[in-house]
């Protein structure tokens, strides 16, 4: 076999910077973070509170006193953002799946909805919370 | 040799693999209609009841309903992660190995979650 020209590498220019997307790009992206986030180690961290605060009283007061604390009150209100994002960013994706708002400019509005209301949602969550 | 024998073979494309795909896109959406609907109710019901004591917090998973509704919220989240979580793995994970051992584990955990999940609710 001959060996075909090899074709001149021609140099790439990919953007990384996440800064840099469109807002449905960045809703997307932490869609997907959040999703992971949750899966772990969110989800075994609330299983392990539900699991404890329910067993005895002792450990509810345990659990009450640690979530009063002002470090864990910050990792509270970065897992009920990363739950508000995703419960928004999701409703979006089945609007557009029954092709609500699936036009460019729409979806570029509520992709910045949802940021918004997933942060505001976090922080009354937060609020509420104490 | 027969003229007959000679036939091109019956051939059929199987562009794609097991066809699970449809199954579990949709799923993945019905999973997240439960979940959705299951927040909005727990969010009211905490709002409304103000859970500040152990026997407060206790009494809301105590009836039936709650905890089958719960069970339900848990088990769609835990199909709705395996789908997502495979979505990511299949997206950046390439070397078959690897992607054997991490689709693996996340099933092992997630089954992990779900037994949990029913011990926390109706054990002790």
């Amino acid at each position: 076999m001959s060996a075909a020209p090899q074709p001149k590498a021609r140099p790439k220019y990919y953007d990384l910077n996440l800064a840099h997307l469109p807002p449905p790009g960045i809703v997307s992206i932490l869609h997907r973070i959040s999703g992971l986030a949750l899966f772990f180690p969110i989800l075994p961290l609330l299983l392990l509170a539900l699991h404890q605060s329910l067993r005895s009283e002792v450990e509810f007061e345990q659990w009450r006193e640690l979530l009063s604390r002002g470090p864990v009150k910050l990792v509270l209100l970065g897992m009920f953002w990363f739950y508000a994002h995703h419960f928004w960013a999701g409703i979006r994706y089945l609007l557009l799946d029954v092709h609500v708002g699936i036009q460019k400019e729409p979806a570029r509005t509520s992709a910045i909805v949802v940021l918004v209301l997933g942060a505001v949602t976090a922080l009354i969550a937060a609020w509420r919370f104490w | 040799m027969s003229a007959a024998a000679r036939k091109p073979p019956r051939y059929r494309k199987h562009p794609v693999g097991a066809h699970y795909g449809l199954g579990d896109w949709l799923l993945q959406r019905l999973t997240a209609i439960v979940m959705a609907v299951y927040t909005v109710g727990f969010v009211t019901c905490i709002l409304v009841s103000k859970p500040a004591t152990f026997p407060q917090w206790k009494a809301i998973f105590s009836g039936t309903f709650a905890k089958l509704a719960t069970m339900l919220f848990l088990a769609s989240l835990l199909y709705h992660a395996w789908v997502g979580m495979r979505d990511i793995v299949m997206d950046y994970v390439k070397p078959a190995g690897l992607r054997l051992v991490l689709e693996l584990s996340i099933g092992l955990t997630l089954l992990t979650y779900l037994i949990w999940s029913a011990s926390i609710l109706w054990g002790r």
